[in-house]
């Protein structure tokens, strides 16, 4: 999330929840959250919803700062603004995870036997 | 237990093994490349590079590079790798690398290891969040985050 966003975060942590809180929105943050930024069209294949429809949820995520759209060349590109925390805390707890698993796989192999 | 910070991740078990066996399984390459899904060449000794690749199914290109700090029988092995480094075409040498310490202490029930990995502030964001995309459960876990977030702000 732009700084804007952990803003809004900050200081109407309902405007980030109301905004997640529909199905759309949050399928449309989902998509984003997995795949490169992403044109309204593309974004738009195979929800069922209109081109308009995706383009008004869009801008009430942007308007709560989590996603924001970006100019490349001819058209506009979407994708979610994470907060520098929240960016840094989701890594670490994968590594964090990853070291739970590994250190499992250490507890089995030394007291085996 | 486990502590984590934005720099820092800590985890400590207590292993039902002897000092001298989980000494062996994090100070020898061969064992520890086996619970790390790793093939690893080369001696645990300071200032040694220990290389090596992934054995991770999908992951096998995957190359490893270990850069041992420092050595003391049964008590504590540390050294630097870069984390994140999943992308085989990326040039990662110049970057910062984090630490990673394991202290043994010797407890009634065994073993007391704690793993600290440090350093994660010093790497750039970006990176991360590649490494994160690459993670499949991201969307769950960045829930979770924004509601801790919001719950700590708020």
């Amino acid at each position: 999330m732009s700084p804007k966003g952990a803003d809004a975060l900050a200081r109407d942590p309902a405007s980030v929840f109301a905004a997640l809180g529909d199905r759309t929105r949050l399928r449309l943050v989902a998509r984003m959250a997995a795949d490169e930024p992403q044109s309204i069209s593309r974004l738009t294949a195979g929800t069922g919803v209109t081109r308009q429809a995706v383009t008004r949820h869009l801008q009430v995520l942007a308007a709560a700062g989590l996603v924001r759209g970006r100019r490349r060349g001819r058209e506009v590109v979407w994708a979610i603004e994470p907060d520098r925390l929240v960016e840094a805390r989701r890594a670490l707890d994968e590594i964090s995870a990853q070291w739970d698993r590994a250190l499992a796989r250490l507890r089995a192999h030394v007291e085996a036997e | 237990m486990d502590t984590t910070t934005t720099d820092r991740i800590e985890k400590e078990v207590v292993l039902k093994a002897p000092r001298s066996r989980v000494w062996r399984a994090i100070s020898d390459p061969r064992e520890l490349g086996a619970w790390f899904r790793a093939v690893l060449v080369g001696p645990f000794e300071p200032g040694a590079t220990v290389t090596g690749h992934s054995t991770y199914p999908g992951w096998e290109h995957l190359e490893w590079q270990i850069v041992v700090e420092a050595v003391e029988p049964e008590r504590l092995l540390s050294f630097r790798w870069h984390p994140y480094a999943v992308d085989p075409d990326q040039d990662y040498t110049g970057e910062p690398t984090t630490l990673v310490t394991f202290v043994l202490e010797q407890v009634p029930e065994g073993t007391r290891l704690t793993v600290t990995e440090s350093g994660f502030d010093g790497i750039p964001l970006q990176r991360r969040a590649e490494a994160f995309r690459m993670n499949s459960q991201g969307w769950a876990t960045q829930m979770e985050n924004v509601a801790h977030y919001v719950a700590e702000r708020s």
